[in-house]
């Protein structure tokens, strides 16, 4: 029974279409990796769920966004309100600027216990050490009377989690987390990320560029790429047995460590901006398996297993090892 | 290392880069085509001025806006038009003056405090911040008064008045040129602390600096006026705008255009100078630079 | 916190205000003429004259002159008007409230309009409405001062009637000049509060607000608001010196008593003890006022308060 479901959603901003045809489910206790280069429309599709595309200068064209059944797109924006932080839950990248650097975090985080779940001031300041015991933040008291910039990112990033955590949500998106933590934090903020989905049974969507990142918590991966769902499917399926010429290439860029001579592989070509996305499918500029069909024709998706690809000619073993 | 060229360079890069672009949007056009069409009026006032300015006729005071007088006579019966021309020439060429002065000197107090530091630069910058705080009119009534009126000492008290501006401009330009990677690669290559002035600071620094210039003599206009409304500026029958709404407030309730024109000369040329000076800044893209003032 | 840095605001404030008065003090003698016969009324007699140099000791060197009339200003000696024969202290006690008076309204009119204007301007997303609000800006910052004064007169005064010419009898007397130097000010605090929150918008910060369920409102006052009104202090300390600026000009176009009106006429007399004692109080205004903006803003932004200046 999936809590968070996304169907053929199509964004557009003005007259330019950034996401087309995105669709994916994530059920309680699971967690959904949503990958892709810088650019991809990652980010998009988390502010879009999140209801913040006005925000933006943005509007979702086409598909449902379903939560606990209900479809997103057609709830008025009180209603929405309801629902952000307090059902759904969102972590941004950047921890350093996530903060309103004029008021201590104390009452940033009660804020949210406040406003969803009713409480008092007192019951909400309660409430907010709790969160931040479980997300060991030693001393959770004292640093609530602290002001953002006396903390490190790391701290202050799970003082984010905590924020997107106050109200007991169902669904938490969490935008690359970790991106711009240093790599030891970055461990303790994942491995966090997936106790909490277990312990809580939260739906979780991850959004990252880190593939192993992946490999380590994710139970299904949506592979993204210029603005569509290119490969969709469980992270074994993924990763041992890739079907899309994009995300072999992907799985093919993971440095594999001290194996010897081993050449980096990279992919050819760059990512596509927004204003110029290729016709048809949007790899065919940069993929080895592209033929003619593939510059006419928007690929549909082609089930193999327990994963799905977005390719005329999906087949494992189209990357060679270099 | 010749100056001379230098300068030119500078300047040529400036105006190539700088004048193109400001006047290309709509803005840009019509405000800098005012000020240029000003400029020439100025210029030319003696050649383009119906009357002459300090021409009296009693018979023919305080006549409304009409024929010939286009903008009507004063209590002494000079036309109005003729004074408000022959004003923007007294109006532009004190302020110009007033804020080269000042630049010039503004910029070498902030560069060398910029550029010497430690106890130099806070003495310099504790008595400009002071300065700064003051209202320009303040300062300037203080040095009149020290000074007497007139055209000459009007020139000094506006360019002591924004000197304080330019110091600090130039200062934090400086500071903060200093802190690049090329210039401690021009020291360690063991240049001169004066070489390293003239040629790499300077030029880099003096693109905000022009464009603030630019703005301060709107400013220095306003000043002038203010100043010559309180009758110490230029002196009669020097006219000037500032001292015409003075004399006119006397005849306020009977010819309120000898009021009014002055000062919708003086408040088009500032918009002018100021939407101008935006699309100059806009053009350069100093936006940046120019927080730090 | 904030004690420890009013403090060394406080500390900071001796070297400046110490040059301050020094420069006022110099300008006496920087006039031209003997500077004893510049604090003399004309055609006193050699007993008045000598009695002011005793008083003074301005037979003394220029540093112990100095300290004597510093001394004297402590205790609340201003010296003796030339022109109208009585202790400065009186013409200052005198005139002050009606500056006060109308600075203090002005800089109310001003930061409120201002920040409303700048406001609606920023957050309602109505191009005419900005467009007038610019152009309502620049024409504030642009305009000459006594010139607004003289046709708000004209129209209001004369034209209609509704508001008396000169003098400071009423609140009807203060509509106009606090409008006049409103204008201006209403204009400055809106351009700073306009860019302001168009700035903070940006912030990532703000998308998390949002995420967090928070209504529009909300967000604009207990957390938009908060950072636009940093810059709006900040400017409104700096410009104290310039709403008394603005002061000066109104107050002698609309004839109003004031310290402004005051220091004009001494100039024009060349009544020089009243010169330099109204010189001396627009300087500590404006300290002072550089000092509260100051720590305001540590007050306001705890960033400020952890850098050692």
């Amino acid at each position: 029974m999936s809590m968070l479901e996304v169907r053929d959603l199509g964004v557009a901003f003005g007259a330019v279409q950034p996401l087309s045809d995105v669709s994916f489910s994530v059920g309680k206790g699971e967690t959904l990796g949503l990958v892709g280069e810088s650019g991809s429309g990652k980010s998009l599709t988390a502010m879009s769920v999140m209801g913040l595309l006005p925000l933006i200068g943005g509007r979702i064209t086409a598909g449902a966004v379903e939560f606990d059944g209900q479809d997103l797109t057609k709830l008025p924006e009180k209603a929405y309100r309801k629902l952000r932080g307090g059902r759904i839950g969102l972590i941004t990248q950047n921890p350093m600027t996530s903060l309103d650097p004029l008021q201590k975090i104390g009452p940033q985080v009660d804020a949210v216990a406040v406003l969803h779940l009713r409480m008092t001031r007192a019951e909400a300041r309660a409430r907010t050490v709790e969160i931040l015991g479980t997300l060991r933040i030693p001393e959770p008291a004292l640093i609530c009377e602290r002001y953002p910039h006396q903390m490190s990112g790391g701290m202050k990033q799970r003082i984010v989690i905590a924020m997107a955590l106050a109200a007991n949500p169902a669904v938490l998106i969490a935008d690359e987390p970790t991106t711009a933590l240093d790599v030891t934090v970055q461990a303790q903020i994942i491995r966090l990320l997936d106790d909490l989905v277990k312990s809580r049974d939260l739906a979780l969507v991850l959004i990252t560029h880190d593939m192993s990142v992946v490999a380590q918590v994710c139970d299904k991966v949506v592979v993204m790429y210029a603005g569509r769902a290119v490969e969709r499917g469980s992270v074994e399926a993924i990763f041992e047995r890739p079907r899309h010429p994009y995300t072999q290439a992907l799985i093919g860029c993971i440095p594999r460590g001290l194996e010897g001579t081993e050449r980096l592989t990279g992919i050819e070509g760059t990512v596509p901006t927004v204003m110029n996305y290729p016709s048809g499918c949007p790899f065919h500029p940069r993929c080895p398996r592209a033929e003619p069909i593939c510059a006419r024709e928007v690929p549909a998706f082609s089930t193999g297993g327990d994963s799905a690809a977005a390719c005329h000619f999906a087949e494992v073993g189209h990357a060679k090892p270099a | 290392m010749k100056t001379s060229s230098m300068t030119a360079r500078t300047l040529d890069a400036f105006a190539r880069m700088s004048i193109g672009r400001a006047f290309a949007s709509g803005i840009g056009m019509v405000a800098g085509g005012f000020l240029v069409l000003l400029v020439l009026v100025a210029i030319f006032a003696p050649w383009i001025a119906p009357f002459d300015y300090a021409a009296q006729n009693l018979m023919n005071a305080n006549a409304p806006p009409g024929w010939p007088h286009l903008l009507g006579t004063d209590e002494f019966g000079r036309d109005v038009l003729s004074r408000v021309i022959f004003g923007a020439r007294t109006s532009l060429s004190v302020s110009a003056t007033a804020i080269a002065i000042s630049m010039a000197a503004g910029m070498t107090l902030g560069a060398a405090a910029g550029y010497f530091g430690g106890f130099f630069e806070r003495a310099v910058m504790t008595v400009v911040d002071l300065t700064w705080s003051f209202p320009d009119i303040l300062i300037a009534l203080i040095f009149v008064a020290i000074i007497g009126p007139g055209l000459t000492s009007t020139t000094f008290a506006i360019a002591i008045a924004y000197l304080a501006q330019f110091t600090r401009l130039t200062r934090a330009q400086i500071v903060r040129l200093k802190r690049e990677t090329f210039i401690e690669a021009t020291i360690n290559l063991g240049a001169k602390p004066s070489h390293i002035l003239l040629r790499h600071l300077m030029p880099n620094a003096i693109a905000p600096v022009i464009v603030v210039g630019m703005l301060a003599i709107g400013d220095g206009i306003v000043l002038e006026a203010t100043l010559g409304f309180f009758g110490l500026g230029a002196q009669p029958p020097t006219p000037s705008w500032g001292a015409m709404m003075s004399s006119g407030t006397a005849q306020l309730f009977l010819s309120p255009w000898v009021i009014i024109f002055p000062g919708v000369a003086v408040a088009v040329t500032v918009i002018a100078v100021n939407l101008f000076g935006d699309e100059l800044i806009r053009a350069l893209d100093i936006r940046d630079r120019l927080r730090g003032s | 916190m904030i004690l420890r840095y009013t403090a060394q605001r406080l500390l900071m404030l001796i070297p400046v205000s110490f040059s301050t008065s020094v420069v006022i003090f110099m300008i006496v003698y920087l006039l031209p003429g003997d500077p004893i016969d510049n604090l003399l009324r004309v055609g006193s007699s050699p007993e008045d004259r000598a009695e002011l140099v005793a008083q003074y000791g301005l037979d003394r060197s220029l540093v112990v002159q100095y300290f004597v009339w510093i001394g004297n200003m402590f205790q609340g000696e201003f010296g003796q008007a030339i022109v109208l024969r009585r202790p400065v202290a009186d013409l200052i006690a005198q005139n002050l409230p009606y500056s006060l008076t109308l600075g203090g309204l002005a800089f109310l009119f001003s930061s409120t309009v201002g920040m409303a204007l700048g406001t609606l301007s920023a957050m309602v997303r109505n191009p005419v409405l900005d467009r007038f609000v610019r152009g309502f800006i620049l024409l504030g910052s642009t305009v000459p001062g006594f010139w607004l004064a003289l046709l708000l007169i004209l129209f209001f005064s004369v034209n209609l009637g509704w508001f008396p010419v000169s003098g400071a009898r009423g609140w009807e007397s203060l509509v106009l000049p606090v409008l006049t130097i409103g204008f201006g000010g209403v204009a400055l605090v809106a351009r700073v509060t306009r860019v302001a929150l168009l700035d903070v918008q940006r912030e990532d910060f703000v998308t998390l607000l949002h995420a967090k369920g928070l209504s529009s409102g909300a967000i604009l006052f207990r957390h938009l608001m908060p950072h636009a009104l940093l810059p709006v202090v900040t400017i409104l300390a700096l410009r104290i010196g310039w709403i008394l600026g603005g002061a000066v000009t109104v107050e002698f176009v609309f004839g109003r008593p004031g310290l402004g009106s005051l220091l004009i006429r001494a100039l024009g007399q060349r009544d020089y003890p009243v010169v330099q004692a109204c010189l001396l109080m627009l300087a500590l205004a404006v300290m002072l006022g550089t000092l509260i903006g100051d720590v305001a803003q540590a007050a306001m932004d705890p960033r400020i308060r952890e850098k050692k200046s």
